[in-house]
């Protein structure tokens, strides 16, 4: 069996990125993985899922409702729509972030009610990635402090995710990128624990 | 080991097996392979206008001696099928490889089908790589397979394993000899005449083809006994995740079909079954078998892509359990980007009331709310000859008819199209979104923006020009920017309803540069909702108070909304 992950947000916030580096750091770890992105109109905006699995072996490269060992949402809204990819037992963790739709902030659909308060209901960590990346030195690094809170929940020791990280990010911002990483991963083991 | 797409993997594939020269039209999901292609060293590759000329470009170089890859999505293949249906009479040169990227739920195309259909129809050689591994082997077989039975060879790839990346074990470079070329009028001419013993020949290959594939190690038996499943590509994966311990016959040669492997494979279990997406293509081949193919006890669907659930529960398991989703959450869309240049067109023809015959590309986003601007989306080309088509049904109808469509389609197909309609005196309003690219396939290259995939100089082709060229007069360049300039425009070219009227709006794609310039902020909203409807994701509602405001990181200070206000409530920030 494959430990499946399914990271979920909004076109441009850099979400294939961090599954890049995710199947990088897998593979190298001795593992066999798949990585699988859709591309073109989910972008503009719209929502979008990257499917990663790895393990012993790899079949399918997509993750059906109820499948995923781990969702990681880089936007609050997109946690509560992909929180039935989820399987029992498996850990959502949400960017602390709300990117309003388009039909929102044209005033033709209702916000979610407390959608904090949802997800923390279902068992959510809510990660302060944003101010974790800003405090790090970047605010683009923020989907380096999610994943950094992924990686707390995964069996790969830190330095091999930190071999990886500097390849995938502009060479000026690797150093705010690794400290987004660590402060994401040192945040959601503590929760964790 | 190496992570790669499918779609790189083919590249590399094609590369290794000695492969020269690329081309292609850019389409999701295959458009990475030919960029990925053209970054090698020794091989040269290009952006055609269409996947025809693609083909055809490809078929002369292949012709001529050289190996050439072309890549498409599945229906650039309705386009390319021309000359991919006598390319199979005539053979090849040197090997000839097309890839077929198909699109099973539609993520980014406008149908699904099948272009296994295609493979037979033509009676051309198709693999079906079920992970980027096998896409890179394939790749390479494919250059081997069509040189040796003189054809070209299709590679049918899905979304799922173009843009899946797996790992990969890539190889040297081998490289091909250019064969010498030789004029063969009996091989390449094809008149009825030499046509006639072509289609023998062809026949005599299907036979060659048929035997060939039947031995070919692209076709993998697992296991024996029990429930058996046919299939091939990315339900292959899903097939071996949901039923574990079913016997699978993978078919890496889906045309043609097999026989004998399958009619063993089906003697060696107890029930055959059948998994595809989106299609009946192997099931009716092997039905055509005279092997009795089973049905699920739960129907699969018949639309959209499989998953390993669907294939689980069509078999009787029951679902994963889950959480719900809370019900109405708001959809997200994707939408024309903050500061779209073009987006004020759309808002100007809803307020025409205009038909709208629209096309591929961004522009098919002024469909959606609030903007809701479009009557019609069919495929390439096709807003400027269904408009003719409008034109002539209506008459001097209530509402103007306008086409819109982008420099990059224009160039694909819609400039037949425009001669056409020139040539019978068509009238009606044509509106060419010259955003300087073909943007929503990742900003490549096109003759209007004179940029080549390789980086070689050319020209900006005279976009004008050729339309004056066609005897149009009324010709306009217009900024779209400029609410004023777009209004008076298209107020002009829908009344003269006698004349078809050309009109180019001109600004680049706000991806290209990604310049700012200060944001626009709202001070003294009225809330009367404006600004709103033009459908920009950087405006928005308050919530409470109704009031409008400019979100300053996404706002590219383009000051399109500010031209709207008519309380002056919209200011950039200096």
């Amino acid at each position: 069996m494959s430990t499946k992950v399914l990271l979920c947000g909004v076109g441009g916030q850099g979400t294939i990125l961090a599954a890049h580096v995710l199947a990088q750091t897998a593979m190298e770890c001795g593992q066999k993985v798949k990585v699988s992105e859709i591309h073109g109109m989910a972008q503009r905006g719209g929502a979008v899922t990257t499917d990663v699995a790895f393990g012993e072996a790899v079949e399918s490269m997509v993750c059906d409702a109820g499948a995923a060992d781990v969702v990681v949402s880089f936007e609050l809204i997109e946690a509560m729509r992909n929180l039935p990819m989820l399987k029992e037992g498996g850990r959502l963790i949400a960017s602390d972030e709300i990117i309003k739709p388009a039909s929102v902030l044209t005033g033709r659909a209702p916000m979610p009610a407390d959608a904090r308060g949802w997800l923390i209901e279902r068992g959510a960590l809510l990660v302060p990635a944003h101010a974790t990346a800003v405090e790090a030195g970047n605010a683009k690094a923020s989907n380096m402090a999610m994943l950094g809170a992924l990686s707390a929940l995964l069996p790969f020791e830190a330095a091999a995710w930190e071999r990886i990280v500097p390849d995938f990010v502009p060479a000026p911002t690797v150093e705010a990128n690794l400290a987004a990483f660590r402060a994401g991963r040192a945040f959601a083991a503590e929760k964790v624990m | 080991m190496e992570l790669l797409s499918g779609n790189e993997a083919i590249a590399q594939g094609a590369w290794e097996a000695g492969c020269i020269i690329g081309a292609a039209y850019p389409g999701t999901p295959s458009t990475e392979t030919m960029e990925a292609f053209a970054a090698k060293e020794g091989v040269y590759a290009e952006w055609c206008t269409n996947e025809k000329v693609a083909l055809e470009v490809a078929l002369g170089a292949s012709a001529a001696g050289a190996r050439t890859l072309v890549t498409m999505k599945h229906v650039g293949v309705n386009v390319a099928a021309d000359p991919l249906f006598t390319a199979a009479y005539t053979g090849v040169g040197g090997g000839m490889v097309v890839l077929a990227a198909d699109d099973p739920g539609m993520y980014s195309s406008q149908n699904e089908q099948d272009s296994h259909y295609y493979a037979c129809a033509a009676h051309v050689p198709m693999l079906d790589p079920a992970d980027s591994q096998e896409a890179l082997d394939m790749a390479k077989a494919a250059f081997e397979l069509s040189e040796r039975f003189d054809v070209p060879v299709m590679l049918r790839s899905t979304v799922r394993i173009s843009h899946t990346r797996a790992p990969v074990q890539t190889g040297a470079r081998h490289e091909a000899p250019q064969r010498p070329y030789e004029s063969d009028p009996s091989k390449w001419v094809m008149m009825p005449a030499f046509a006639r013993p072509r289609r023998i020949a062809q026949l005599e290959r299907i036979r060659a083809l048929e035997e060939w594939a039947d031995g070919s190690e692209l076709n993998e038996q697992h296991g024996c006994g029990g429930r058996g499943i046919i299939c091939a590509g990315a339900a292959y994966q899903h097939v071996r995740e949901a039923l574990p311990d079913a016997a699978v016959l993978k078919l890496g040669v889906t045309w043609p079909l097999p026989a004998e492997t399958v009619r063993r494979f089906a003697a060696s279990v107890d029930e055959v079954y059948v998994i595809e997406e989106a299609s009946t293509y192997l099931t009716d081949a092997v039905r055509a078998l005279g092997i009795a193919v089973s049905s699920t006890p739960v129907p699969l669907p018949r639309a959209g892509e499989l998953t390993p659930a669907l294939i689980s529960r069509a078999f009787g398991a029951a679902s994963a359990p889950h959480a719900d989703a809370p019900e109405g959450l708001p959809a997200r869309p994707p939408a024309l980007c903050p500061g779209c240049p073009h987006r004020l067109v759309f808002k100007e023809l809803k307020r025409l009331r205009a038909i709208v015959i629209g096309d591929i590309g961004c522009y098919t986003l002024g469909a959606l709310p609030p903007l809701s601007c479009m009557d019609t989306c069919v495929d390439m080309g096709a807003s400027v000859s269904m408009a003719h088509g409008f034109e002539l049904a209506l008459g001097d109808g209530e509402r103007p008819v306008v086409a819109i469509i982008g420099d990059s389609t224009f160039a694909h197909s819609g400039l037949s199209s425009l001669i056409s309609t020139a040539y019978n005196r068509g009238s009606g309003t044509i509106c060419i979104l010259d955003n300087r690219t073909t943007a929503m396939t990742g900003r490549q290259g096109n003759p209007f923006n004179g940029e080549t995939l390789q980086g070689r100089p050319s020209r900006e082709l005279d976009l004008e020009g050729i339309v004056r060229a066609l005897g149009i007069e009324a010709v306009q360049v217009v900024a779209p920017n400029d609410m004023q300039a777009v209004r008076a425009a298209l107020k002009g070219a829908t009344m003269a309803a006698d004349q078809l009227d050309v009109i180019i709006f001109r600004s680049p794609c706000v991806l290209l540069s990604r310049a700012k310039d200060a944001p626009y902020m709202v001070a003294g909203c009225t809330g009367c909702g404006v600004c709103l409807s033009l459908g920009c994701p950087a405006i928005g509602k308050e919530e409470g108070t109704g009031l409008s405001y400019i979100d300053a990181g996404l706002c590219i200070g383009c000051g399109q909304c500010a031209q709207y206000c008519k309380f002056n409530a919209i200011v950039q920030a200096r």
